[in-house]
């Protein structure tokens, strides 16, 4: 079993793309039936990744070096050749495992949350075609397949977040959604374009031999900073690190199991993935690894300072994600796989609850959004109650829950390359110092804002009386239940003392055996019940009251609720800077181009109308013309040369 | 000869000139007859008798006043001003000079195989000899030409009557 | 003394103010005699060449006679046109008749 899922791992994808096209030609008609292929083609696809997953680790370190790849060729011709295949090493075998094991959670969950949707066969056949691409991506062996993947992930995007396309805001988003990764896909492209340009191929393992030795293919350190930071456009995009995250928070319009699954455990991290798989690249110019974490460190404060007053339960959990990707890409930038990843997993599984338990919420609350009209849903909905309480644990890095770990494991790193650990190295230590002071602050910040959240939602008393609450059905419940359960977990696998743990498989380079650094641990903790107790002290027990903190620090909160107004000043650029240099192309377009085109045939014109004089009609004009002519001729043929050339051009002559 | 050969030259060329610079189509009329008597002398001087004395009962009896009766048949009212020039006059102007300096280069650029041999006393002994053996057929077709010419005048200057 | 080229120069002078009577005027009687001009000129000329270059022959004189005939019969049948031009359309400005364009 485990060596046929080893070798036979292009099966997992496949699988959900079958369930795909069978919901759509055949089963769309019938709802039942197709929930029914999805959730089994997702099941069986998990069931493999395990399999895969049971073989990596019982192969030990070797698949770490000599990943298993099986390609083959699609098309080659001179210069260029593309192949399309799998390759299974610990990395994408760890992501094998989370997207098939949310996948089939969220299916599982649509079965209670959509239900009675009259488009409930699309939903599925949809999830079934996101699973099938978001797998594709994790097992691509080289980038062409990862974006062709890529693309059509955003695709499964857009068709989810505007599932409800008769809303007019869910179409927007929608549209956002993909053009504002559109805007990152082109420096993606462009990156892409210019490794295969320079190196000749985009094999992963293939580039990883020869990048580092980038001066044999003329490059310079500065030529490849700047190839680097063009492609890491794309996961900016994807990842919804700043500038471009403005998709993330209004791509909450789609259906909570998308949101669950797309925007916070999978599609998301595409971004952080391939930053990860083309890690080599970042590490050879350390400029652009810095340039990640900067990006990855603001991100999460500046995330961590929108979701402080947010009013909409998934709008701060989407800030949340957006805060947590941060999180991973500044552990990219701090040259770690491991932690990243780990990060990335653990995030997975608990926001993966979150989204799921505030779907739980909403579909109590009959899809009321505002927290401020919750309270006290603690009694009613005891699952959902003790699982989003594991969830918000997890997340604010208390031990033993499963985002301790892991984001201990992201700001050890992060001290490790600063100047304040003693032993870095490299000239960007100042700066991880600045990077890890970020990163503790947003600790801090996370926890606040999502206990306030917590308290908000479901403690306290019930604000608005008008609603009646119930606990969820059983396939709604029962997801919670099990990520809930891998949120307490999940974190125990990268234990630091762990011989062969997390660490030794998913790694960058050699292993570490990793340690406790309990003053790291130390000042986490600290910093995480700072969060929790201050949104205590504001929300569970009404000391202070929150509106008179939101006059005292008025422009903040202001700025802070208005997302710091980003949306309002990409709207001004796009109608003035871009309609306005649409307007003067379209100018020029019309005026001149069109002028040189009209003015050939006005010109056309007018010689004719000049030429038209000669027709007179008058026979003595015709006349004189004849006349004209043989004086004309006749002083050709007497001062010219008279050849034979010459007088054959007059015409005549044999 | 010489002298003779200037004043007549000088005649006819004038009189010619006068005629198509002329705005009364009559006074070009008569102009037009003064050519003809010029083109007469002019060939008396080449020693052709019988042909300057056709050229004066013809041209001048005929011709000229065949013009004339044409003249009064289409002319009603003032004679002044009824033979203007055209908008491209200049043009034909210079068109004409052109072509008298291209004719006079090569005129005189020209070798010309003059035979010094005295001329024919008696032309119209000749031209009758020559008529009726080796050129009958053109007298013939002329004479044909004649009457086809006159038929077709009369033919194509008939009123056309009016159907009513 | 006067020679063939004085001739020559003569007639083709007389050709071309002929040729610019018919030319430059409108009325189409003034054409006509531009016409007649300019065959008188013609003759010349062939009677020159037969009185200088075969001087024993007369064909020049003969074709002259032709030319004459011709040219008379041409002055016929061409007023005959100008009359029933001038009786249809009311005019014989030359300017007038231009249907020889589209």
């Amino acid at each position: 079993m485990i060596e046929f899922a080893l070798n036979n791992a292009w099966l997992i994808p496949l699988l959900p793309a079958l369930a795909f096209v069978l919901i759509g030609l055949v089963f769309k008609p019938l709802p039942k039936v197709s929930a029914f292929v999805g959730i089994v083609s997702i099941l069986t696809s998990f069931v493999l990744a395990v399999s895969v997953g049971i073989g990596v680790i019982s192969k030990g370190g070797e698949l770490v070096e000599h990943p298993l790849k099986q390609v083959v060729t699609w098309f080659s011709m001179n210069g260029l050749t593309i192949e399309v295949g799998v390759q299974i090493d610990p990395t994408s075998a760890m992501m094998l495992f989370v997207v098939t094991l949310v996948s089939a959670l969220v299916n599982i969950y649509s079965l209670g949350y959509m239900r009675g949707d009259p488009g409930f066969a699309r939903f599925y056949a949809y999830l079934a075609l996101f699973a099938a691409s978001m797998l594709t991506l994790v097992i691509s062996p080289n980038l062409l397949q990862m974006f062709v993947a890529w693309e059509l992930v955003g695709l499964c995007s857009y068709l989810l977040i505007g599932f409800w396309f008769f809303k007019y805001s869910a179409r927007e988003a929608a549209k956002k959604a993909f053009i504002t990764t559109r805007t990152g896909d082109f420096g993606l492209l462009l990156g892409i374009l210019l490794l295969q340009v320079n190196f000749g191929t985009l094999d992963l393992m293939t580039l990883a031999e020869r990048i580092p030795n980038f001066t044999e293919y003329g490059l310079t350190a500065g030529v490849l900073t700047l190839i680097a930071s063009i492609l890491f456009l794309g996961p900016i995009g994807k990842s919804g690190q700043f500038p471009l995250h403005v998709w993330l928070p209004d791509a909450m319009e789609g259906p909570t199991p998308v949101s669950a699954l797309i925007h916070a455990a999978t599609m998301v991290v595409a971004g952080v993935y391939l930053t990860g798989r083309t890690l080599i690249l970042f590490q050879t110019v350390p400029g652009a690894m810095a340039f990640v974490a900067v990006m990855g460190a603001f991100t999460a404060l500046f995330a961590a300072t929108i979701a402080f007053t947010q009013t909409e339960m998934k709008k701060i959990l989407a800030y949340s994600t957006v805060s947590q990707l941060g999180y991973m890409m500044l552990a990219l930038g701090a040259g770690s796989l491991s932690a990243s990843m780990f990060h990335l997993m653990t995030h997975a599984f608990f926001k993966a609850l979150m989204f799921l338990g505030a779907g739980s919420v909403l579909h109590a609350m009959s899809n009321e959004a505002d927290i401020w009209k919750y309270g006290g849903l603690k009694k009613k909905m005891p699952i959902t109650y003790w699982t989003f309480l594991i969830g918000c644990l997890a997340i604010s890095g208390i031990f033993p829950f499963a985002g301790f770990f892991s984001k201990d494991l992201i700001l050890e790193v992060v001290w490790a390359q600063s100047s304040l650990s003693g032993h870095a190295h490299g000239p960007f230590q100042g700066l991880y110092s600045l990077l890890f002071i970020v990163g503790a602050l947003t600790a801090m910040m996370t926890a606040f804002y999502m206990f306030r959240m917590f308290f908000l939602t479901f403690h306290g008393e019930p604000r608005d009386k008008s609603f009646h609450p119930h606990e969820s059905p059983f396939p709604m419940a029962m997801p919670l239940v099990v990520l809930g359960f891998l949120s307490v977990v999940g974190g125990w696998v990268g234990w630091p003392t762990l011989h062969e743990g997390f660490s030794y498989f998913v790694r960058f380079g050699e292993y570490e055996q990793g340690h406790w650094n309990f003053l790291l641990v130390g000042i986490s903790t600290v910093l995480a019940l700072v969060g929790i107790g201050g949104a205590a002290y504001i929300y569970l027990l009404n000391k202070v009251s929150h509106e008179a903190l939101a006059k005292r620090f008025a422009l903040l909160y202001k700025l802070s609720f208005n997302k710091f107004y980003i949306d309002e000043i990409y709207l001004w650029i796009i109608h003035n800077i871009i309609d306005g240099l649409g307007r003067v192309l379209w100018w020029f377009d019309v005026t001149i181009v069109d002028g040189i085109i009209d003015g050939f045939g006005k010109s056309a014109q007018y010689m004719g109308s000049l030429l038209r004089r000669v027709q007179t009609g008058k026979l003595q004009d015709y006349a004189l013309v004849l006349f004209a002519g043989v004086i004309i001729l006749v002083l050709i043929l007497g001062l010219t040369d008279t050849n034979t050339a010459h007088l054959s051009l007059l015409g005549g002559v044999r | 000869m010489n002298f003779m050969f200037w004043v007549i030259a000088v005649i006819t060329l004038g009189s010619a000139l006068m005629m198509v610079l002329d705005k009364n189509i009559f006074h070009s009329a008569l102009y037009m007859i003064v050519t003809f008597l010029g083109v007469a002398g002019i060939y008396v001087l080449l020693q052709a008798d019988f042909l300057a004395a056709v050229q004066v009962l013809v041209y001048g009896g005929a011709i000229a006043v065949f013009i004339v009766f044409g003249i009064m048949l289409i002319q009603r009212g003032n004679m002044k001003q009824t033979n203007l020039f055209s908008k491209s006059a200049a043009l034909a102007g210079l068109v004409s000079l052109g072509l008298i300096v291209i004719n006079v280069v090569m005129v005189l650029k020209t070798e010309w195989p003059i035979s010094g041999a005295a001329p024919p006393e008696d032309t119209v002994n000749q031209i009758a000899e020559l008529m009726f053996t080796k050129m009958v057929i053109p007298f013939e077709v002329a004479a044909i030409l004649l009457l086809v010419a006159l038929l077709g005048a009369v033919i194509i200057a008939k009123e056309v009557k009016k159907t009513s | 003394m006067i020679g063939l080229e004085h001739f020559l120069i003569f007639s083709g002078t007389l050709f071309c103010i002929g040729l610019f009577g018919a030319l430059a005027k409108r009325n189409v009687i003034a054409i006509l005699m531009g016409l007649e001009i300019m065959l008188n000129s013609v003759n010349i000329n062939l009677v020159a060449f037969s009185r200088y270059v075969t001087t024993g022959d007369l064909t020049g004189h003969v074709f002259a006679i032709f030319v004459v005939a011709v040219a008379a019969a041409e002055v016929a049948v061409g007023l005959a046109l100008i009359v029933s031009i001038y009786r249809s359309r009311m005019s014989v400005n030359a300017e007038d008749f231009d249907w020889l364009k589209w």
